[in-house]
């Protein structure tokens, strides 16, 4: 049975933490993922999970340290944000391409400078080409099922790649929501008690992990990488499908909210789109037919899914939290709308930054989206790239 | 090299590799003949020598070979050519030559 709670996101991270009881957890402590370390260490000082749990200098020696345990053949854990994240860049590219999964909870918080502690995504999206896979929460209960879902994607065989579970910092990692907690059996027994590792130094065989790669081997190790990622898809939705039968909650690579006969969409990552569906629910009821969809899985992108899921619409603004400076709108717009060349093509796709650094995004924001995109498609005349509450 | 788990060769395609170039065989560097990468070959003159092996002790490869405490010949497979057993040969034993 399943048991009403009411937590932070971060309390609902570090409870599934404890639930899935990892053999290591090496973690440095940065705002607003502080409490999530925090929480898991008085779990460990109580002996409540018995987990190893390595209080490092840096981030860069967090994720060493977690790959280090992963290659190992633990089952790890860490969490972080923003410059922390920042800080394992270097690491996180070793622990893909090494194969080593383990599971990293990033509170989303926007990236220095000006230094700024709020919201945004430009931390993991910064990383989104690290072949990391990355799970998106729109809620804590979001969060905490992505987390143990994680565990077992990431271990599976055929992919055998770390995997980032991303929630908004403050607006979830802070905010308490009630939410459905998994009893601690089912959890383990989810999650299986020991990783699955092929390939593990602490195994049976003697064997070396990250050795030296010249330009005849190299390709060809990346290449296979690439494949674990394409392998990732249908790993996702089969833990996805098994995760329902024990939760009962439905989860794909991302939400289609009221989009059946919908001609105006929006596409929108994390806790915004709470607040885009109560806009949405109070324009149907004025008749307007719009729909939303929520992405949760970046990494893989499941561009054929997204490319159906807009075939019918007339216009749809695809919603970045983060400028990734390209001069040409943020990547979420730029990989939406690149997965609908060929496959939803005569469609208004539109781009708007918003958010950024905490800036509130309240529902008259989504209702000014919505309402450019139908004052685009009855006068066909719009602007490709916005900027969306930002003082003009 | 038949006796290993997984063969890596040259022409290994990418579904055939290990994941991230796991080396599953431990002792593989001898099946990586850096033997040409070399630029110049030492060459051995037998009635100079006087066995001292002192040219196995620097060898940093382990391509001088060595059967019953005497010098029999080099591992040209592995040997990268640095000259540093003819640079210490005290007897004119050892020549250091271009490679053709």
């Amino acid at each position: 049975m399943a048991k009403r709670v009411s937590l932070s996101g971060n309390e609902a991270v570090a409870f599934g933490m404890k639930q899935i009881n990892p053999d290591v957890v090496a973690a440095f402590p940065i705002t607003p993922s502080t409490e999530v370390p925090q929480y898991f260490s008085q779990f460990v000082a109580n002996g409540q999970v018995d987990t190893e749990f390595v209080p490092v200098e840096s981030e860069h020696s967090a994720m060493s340290a977690c790959l280090g345990a992963a290659a190992a053949g633990g089952r790890v854990m860490t969490a972080t944000a923003s410059a922390g994240l920042a800080l394992m860049w270097e690491m996180l590219y070793v622990g893909a391409s090494m194969r080593t999964p383990l599971v990293l909870a990033v509170t989303n918080r926007a990236l220095s400078g000006p230094i700024n502690i709020h919201n945004d995504h430009s931390d993991t999206m910064g990383a989104r080409d690290s072949g990391w896979i990355q799970l998106y929460s729109e809620s804590a209960q979001e969060a905490y099922d992505n987390l143990i879902q994680a565990v077992r994607i990431g271990e599976h065989k055929d992919v055998q790649l770390p995997v980032m579970v991303c929630y908004d910092g403050f607006i979830t990692s802070h905010a308490v929501e009630n939410l459905e907690m998994l009893e601690d059996a089912d959890v383990k027994n989810f999650v299986g008690e020991n990783r699955i590792a092929p390939y593990a130094l602490l195994g049976k065989e003697p064997m070396s992990m990250g050795p030296l790669d010249l330009p005849n081997h190299y390709f060809e190790h990346k290449r296979l990488q690439a494949e674990a990622m394409k392998n990732a898809k249908n790993v996702i939705l089969e833990v996805a499908a098994e995760y329902e039968k024990l939760s009962g909650r439905k989860y794909s690579f991302f939400e289609e909210y009221k989009m059946e006969d919908a001609e105006a969409a929006i596409v929108v990552i994390n806790s915004t789109a709470g607040t885009a569906k109560y806009v949405v629910d109070n324009l149907r009821a004025q008749g307007k037919k719009v729909g939303l969809i929520k992405i949760r899985v970046f990494r893989p992108f499941p561009a054929e899914e997204i490319a159906k899921a807009l075939k019918n619409v007339k216009a749809v603004a695809i919603m970045d939290k983060l400028d990734g400076f390209s001069a040409s709108g943020g990547p979420l717009f730029n990989e939406v709308r690149s997965a609908m060349y060929g496959v939803a093509d005569g469609k208004i796709v539109t781009s708007y930054i918003y958010g950024l650094g905490g800036r509130d995004v309240t529902s008259v924001n989504i209702e000014k989206v919505y309402s450019d995109l139908f004052s685009a498609i009855e006068t066909g005349k719009y602007e490709v790239y916005n900027y969306l509450g930002v003082r003009e | 090299m038949s006796n290993r788990k997984v063969n890596i060769t040259p022409d290994t395609t990418w579904k055939e590799t290990t994941p991230g170039g796991v080396i599953v065989d431990a002792g593989n560097a001898e099946d990586f003949k850096t033997g040409d990468w070399r630029s110049m070959r030492p060459v051995w003159h037998e009635d100079k020598c006087k066995h001292c092996l002192l040219c196995w002790v620097v060898c940093p490869d382990n391509s001088i070979k060595v059967e019953n405490g005497k010098f029999v010949g080099f591992d040209y497979d592995h040997c990268k050519g640095c000259g540093v057993c003819t640079k210490q040969c005290k007897f004119g034993a050892l020549d250091f030559v271009p490679e053709e």
